[in-house]
């Protein structure tokens, strides 16, 4: 047992730190999620491609860069204490596992140089209107008419939908047997005729998830992945790695340090509110949650570079993960006072919008209401502690 | 609306209270003081209820034929809460709240003639067989056998979780009478004498650690034990309706008097304690924390005087209501018993066998403080008897929000 | 001893509940919400109609003669409708200082607009440093021949944008966080030296940052004197927390009610979601924060008129327990919802934000535990 970095570690982690230091783009710098334009979104993430890290997680073969898992580790770390807008998840995290684990070569030749440059923004189209939790249960149909399939039906909760060139999708191309055995995985140009993105507006205000409607879409077989009907084995395997990165513990801890400035910053009765004894002791209750978490992060971490892959444990960095990130931005509103109240979400605000209150104070509510996604999204968090009572417990 | 209580009430209210100052005497006080898990030694409570029983308050619950004590709901309330207040004994249930309504609801004239008298002078300790080694929250799969031999029962099988079975006269069983249809179907309820032939008793020892003869809870063995024919409750096979309506009874109780005064002595402990070279009461984070748990006791009864005021003599209170409070209540009993556990710090530590910790031996460390974490394991059991509080939450949704 | 309303008052619950029944359903209430002004003056002259403005004034000031109870029965039935019109600056915070401390004059003057829907009202109280210590008051008061010259910053000013007049605590003497030397001041809103910045809040209702610069007011001006003021504001606050926990029970009832219906008709692996009891123990939670809001709600609107120890132990108390069982309930609302919960399409979201905005409303739990330990 060990917790020491090598001296190639800490030698790696200059370099990464570094590497951010100077190349980061500095109008990006602490920019808000809301705030983001499509080339916003793009611009740290082409910097890497060009330098080759935007695909960490991949093998080399494929245009990874062969770190290993603690180099891996903390160049998440240097990202997220920086405060990097990550490169898009739905190519790099999701996608692109996919096409070099169960693509056919003309799939892994064209899909993936898209999703490293960004010149292709991926989009995931799995939950349906009818089909949340119970993911299995989607409707959305593709019916097979010569060298093509026909989709109709409906996605729901696309996040940046409105961004996308390309959708991977989900749909049922059997009607046989269990729910999941009809279901096949399929790649579609959002370009094609019959395709409406209508936004959906979220209770921070936000425009940040969609739903999509697929009506008589054309669809090239040769986008299919995998096998017709073998779609599940594929879904269970993106949802897996969905979830390994998902306890954020570096960015939550960047989220405490900023709590407890904000803290530093706001008076109660003439004193600093971190002095208050009651709001020192839930920072610091947060933190050591968040400590325990960073070390069953570790301990998952070390047996993946033993070759272990994530296992059902994952779910327990996906509870944990998402609510410490809930009770982080939960205090974080609460130590703004009366000024968690002004709300002029991005969309309403006019050229000569002017902050209301103290400038830490902005946003930190929409950030409140925007967090408590985290625990539906991803298979929700009932859904990982039925995983966990199945696979870890034996229940 | 209107907070204050009558000028009735408020007279009532200073009956009971000159009553516990004359019948609460020091011997009882002190054994109630001490006690791990609110019992405290047979013969002082078997006085205690005999005091009440003299006063005619031994059955509030009771209806007034019978030797209750005629009490409106507010009085019922005031008189529960009063006693809680003072931390006097709890009337042993099994007995006084919990046969007797079953008897008197489906029992023959004979039976509430044989036993009604007895239980309201005290002069019979009873005790419940209900849950088996098989059979907690799933109470209807009850294995323990009644087979009909003529003119007697012949009982075989086994009860757990009984409640001062050593020191009891007679148990209340629900016992397995058939198994046809429905398993709620085949369950009756049985009163069996503890000193008939066959019947053993077994200690268990809890977390709290008890001391010889002082356990709170046993299990009871029967082995060909022969019942008389009469001594059946109700219909042959009925036994379920008599468990449902006496479950109900169980729960209806207000919490907030002995929550109150179990933090009231907290917070005079808390002033004798020293932290960091200040009393712990003076300590932001503990006093926040006792605060809260006086906040909630206050939200305990503010909801408990809300539903009281809403029943109407001789009613229940409802399945819901009895639900809510059971389950708010026992939560902050384990939440104060917590408290109290932390504020004591490393003299939490010793361990006093003498579950009545009443011998001469000064407590370790300062006075007071030898129940204190005996009674934090002992409360544990609050959230799993009398129908666990997931049991509780199950009855909720399902009687309120039609789950 | 006695829980149960008056037939008057039943009468009130039925009327106010049918009122926002048949003229704010949710669509309603988002029109009005995104409407350039933000509340509807039509239903403000309807409450005006109804005796809504009126009722808890007393008979000789031209009200209905109700009091806390009346007012606990309208906050909780326009809180079910989510109605944001400003009842409570208005009639509970302004209209209560007015009819409990103000001079004849002051009331002659002031309360016929009240109660006629012709003036809206805003307690201009808090500070940018204030946080929740109402005594905490820089903007002064000095003295100017008869009158006063105000200067100085009120921070968040619930319903400022809609506002004829404004109640302003200022400080006539002492320290910043002196209790002592506070005085209450009537200002016009159209008075020299007011000005606002305006702003839409997290609930859906309007605030504004409101400077005072040179204002002059008349001595009339002045609600009781110096030594009172911070006494009759923090009165006021209090009966303001009895109002909006009243009002928090309509949010959570109509959130528990939306969610069991949800999750009887939510079907996901062939069956409906209430049936997993995981679901149902939330849901059982949820309700048993209710109950236990609606014990402290009444409670407290019961002691508003006690002695102020006794009112300032209980509004601190309930407005823990609002606090903690509003953000409970309307977080597990929107969890239960999944994702549709997090949407601007459906009432929940909107439920929920009011909750949150109500915790830190007149101060939030961490604040209210204390004043109630030191009560």
């Amino acid at each position: 047992m060990d917790v020491e970095f090598t001296s190639e570690d800490q030698a790696f982690r200059a370099e990464a730190r570094k590497f951010i230091e100077d190349n980061y783009p500095k109008h990006l710098i602490g920019a808000d999620r809301g705030d983001l334009s499509k080339e916003d979104f793009l611009a740290w993430h082409k910097i890497l491609a060009e330098k080759g890290w935007v695909a960490p997680s991949w093998p080399e073969e494929f245009g990874g860069t062969g770190w290993t898992v603690t180099q891996k580790y903390i160049w998440n770390e240097e990202s997220a204490a920086f405060g990097t807008i990550p490169p898009l998840p739905f190519g790099i995290a999701m996608l692109g596992p996919v096409i070099y684990t169960f693509g056919n070569q003309a799939q892994k030749d064209w899909v993936l140089p898209g999703i490293k440059s960004g010149e292709t923004w991926w989009c995931q189209g799995y939950s349906e209107p009818g089909a949340g939790s119970d993911l299995a249960g989607l409707k959305t149909r593709a019916v097979r008419d010569g060298d093509d399939y026909i989709v109709n039906g409906h996605k729901i909760w696309t996040t940046l939908a409105q961004h996308a060139d390309w959708m991977f999708c989900l749909v049922r191309t059997g009607a046989e047997g269990k729910p999941q055995a009809g279901i096949s995985f399929l790649l579609i140009d959002m370009k094609t005729p019959g395709i409406t993105v209508r936004p959906i507006i979220t209770i921070d205000g936000g425009h940040e998830v969609n739903e999509v409607f697929l009506e008589d879409v054309r669809v090239p077989a040769e986008h299919l992945v995998g096998e017709e009907n073998k779609g599940w084995t594929i879904a269970k395997f993106l949802l897996g790695n969905e979830r390994s990165g998902i306890a954020g513990v570096a960015r939550s801890k960047k989220a405490i340090d900023r709590l407890r400035e904000i803290a530093r910053g706001e008076l109660e009765d003439g004193a600093p509110l971190l002095e208050s004894s009651d709001f020192a002791r839930r920072i610091s209750e947060l933190e050591i949650d968040l400590t325990a978490l960073e070390y069953t992060e570790l301990r998952t971490l070390a047996s993946e570079s033993k070759g272990q892959g994530p296992g059902p444990e994952s779910s327990i960095l996906k509870i944990k993960g998402t609510e410490i990130q809930q009770r982080i931005t939960e205090l974080t509103m609460e130590a703004v006072g009366n000024y968690a109240s002004p709300w002029v979400p991005q969309l309403d605000r006019g050229d000569n919008y002017r902050a209301i209150g103290p400038d830490h104070a902005e946003g930190v509510s929409q950030t409140y209401f925007n967090t408590r996604k985290t625990s539906i999204y991803g298979g929700s968090n009932e859904i990982q502690r039925n995983i966990i009572a199945k696979m870890v417990l034996g229940l | 609306m209107d907070l204050s209580y009558s000028a009735e009430d408020n007279a009532f209210r200073e009956e009971v209270r000159a009553f516990i100052k004359e019948a609460f005497t020091p011997d009882i006080r002190r054994e109630c003081e001490r006690s791990k898990n609110g019992y405290i030694s047979k013969d002082l409570h078997i006085t205690w209820q005999k005091r009440l029983y003299e006063k005619g308050w031994a059955a509030p619950n009771w209806p007034v034929e019978h030797g209750g004590a005629g009490f409106t709901p507010t009085q019922k309330f005031i008189y529960t809460h009063e006693m809680e207040a003072a931390g006097a004994p709890h009337t042993i249930p099994f007995g006084m709240t919990m046969v007797a309504p079953v008897i008197m609801k489906f029992g023959t004239e004979e039976q509430k003639a044989q036993y009604l008298p007895d239980i309201l002078a005290s002069n019979v300790w009873w005790c419940q067989g209900y849950s088996e080694p098989g059979s907690g929250s799933d109470l209807a799969s009850l294995q323990m056998k009644a087979e009909d031999k003529g003119d007697h029962f012949l009982c075989n099988g086994s009860k757990i979780w009984t409640s001062m079975a050593q020191h009891a006269d007679m148990i209340f069983c629900l016992v397995r009478t058939s198994n046809e249809g429905k398993r709620q179907q085949g369950i009756s309820f049985l009163l069996i004498d503890m000193n008939t032939p066959g019947v053993s008793v077994a200690p268990l020892i809890t977390l709290d650690g008890p001391a010889k003869d002082q356990q709170e809870i046993n299990q009871v063995f029967f082995e060909d034990v022969k019942v008389p024919k009469e001594n059946l409750v109700g219909n042959l096979n009925e036994g379920w309706t008599c468990a449902k309506y006496l479950l109900e009874f169980e729960r209806g109780n207000p919490y907030s008097g002995g929550l109150h005064r179990t933090l009231d002595k907290l917070r005079e402990l808390a002033g004798d304690i020293e932290a960091d070279g200040a009393s712990l009461l003076e300590n932001a984070d503990f006093s926040a924390k006792l605060a809260d748990l006086e906040r909630q006791v206050m939200v305990m009864e503010a909801t408990e005087l809300r539903i009281f005021s809403d029943v109407s003599a001789g009613d229940n209170i409802g399945p819901g209501s009895s639900s809510m409070l059971k389950t708010r209540g026992t939560e902050l009993q384990k939440d104060v018993s917590e408290l109290a556990m932390e504020a004591i710090g490393q003299y939490g530590l010793p361990f006093v066998e003498d579950t009545l910790a009443s011998t001469n031996e000064s407590d370790i460390g300062m006075a007071g403080v030898a129940p204190i974490t005996p009674r934090y394991f002992n409360v544990r059991k609050t959230s799993i008897y009398a129908g666990s509080n997931e049991i509780q939450r199950n009855i909720i949704a399902k009687a309120v929000l039609g789950l | 001893m006695d829980f149960s309303f008056t037939e008057e008052q039943t009468l009130l619950r039925n009327m106010v509940q049918s009122f926002v029944q048949d003229n704010y359903d949710f669509d309603s209430r988002m029109k009005i919400v995104r409407s350039e002004e933000g509340m509807s003056r039509e239903i403000w002259g309807q409450f005006a109609e109804l005796g809504l403005l009126a009722a808890p004034f007393s008979e000789e000031m031209g009200g209905l003669d109700g009091g806390p109870i009346d007012i606990m029965v309208i906050m909780e039935e326009l809180g079910r409708g989510l109605v944001v019109e400003p009842y409570l600056p208005t009639v509970v915070l302004c209209g209560g200082i007015l009819s409990r401390h103000a001079s004849a004059a002051q009331q002659e003057a002031n309360l016929p607009g009240i109660l006629g829907g012709e003036h809206i009202w805003a307690l201009a109280y808090s500070e940018p440093q204030s946080r929740f210590n109402a005594g905490d008051v820089l903007t002064s008061a000095k003295a100017d021949g008869e009158g006063f010259v105000l200067n100085g910053t009120k921070a968040v000013v619930a319903a400022a944008p809609w506002a004829d007049k404004f109640i302003v605590s200022a400080r006539i003497s002492g320290e910043q966080r002196d209790r002592n030397g506070i005085g209450l001041f009537i200002v016009d809103k159209s008075a020299s030296g007011v000005s606002t910045q305006d702003y839409p809040t997290v609930d859906g209702n309007r605030a504004s940052e409101v400077t005072f610069e040179n204002v002059a007011v008349s001595g009339d001006a002045l609600i009781g004197d110096a030594t009172t003021g911070l006494s009759i504001l923090e009165e006021a606050l209090d009966h303001g927390i009895g109002a909006i926990c009243a009002e928090s029970l309509g949010h959570m009832k109509s959130l528990n009610d939306a969610t069991v219906e949800y999750c009887k008709t939510r079907k996901q692996f062939g069956v409906p979601i209430g049936s997993f009891q995981v679901l149902q123990h939330r849901m059982v939670d949820m309700f048993m924060e209710y109950e236990q809001s609606v014990s402290m709600t009444y409670m407290v609107n019961m002691k508003l008129s006690e002695g102020e120890e006794e009112r300032r132990k209980a509004a601190s108390g309930a407005k823990v327990q609002i606090g903690k069982s509003g953000r409970f309930v309307g977080q597990e609302a929107v969890q239960l919802h999944g994702g549709m919960g997090m949407t601007e399409e459906l009432s929940v979201g909107h439920y929920f934000k009011r909750l949150t905005v109500i915790d830190t409303q007149f101060g939030n739990v961490d604040h209210h535990l204390k004043r109630f330990a030191s009560a």
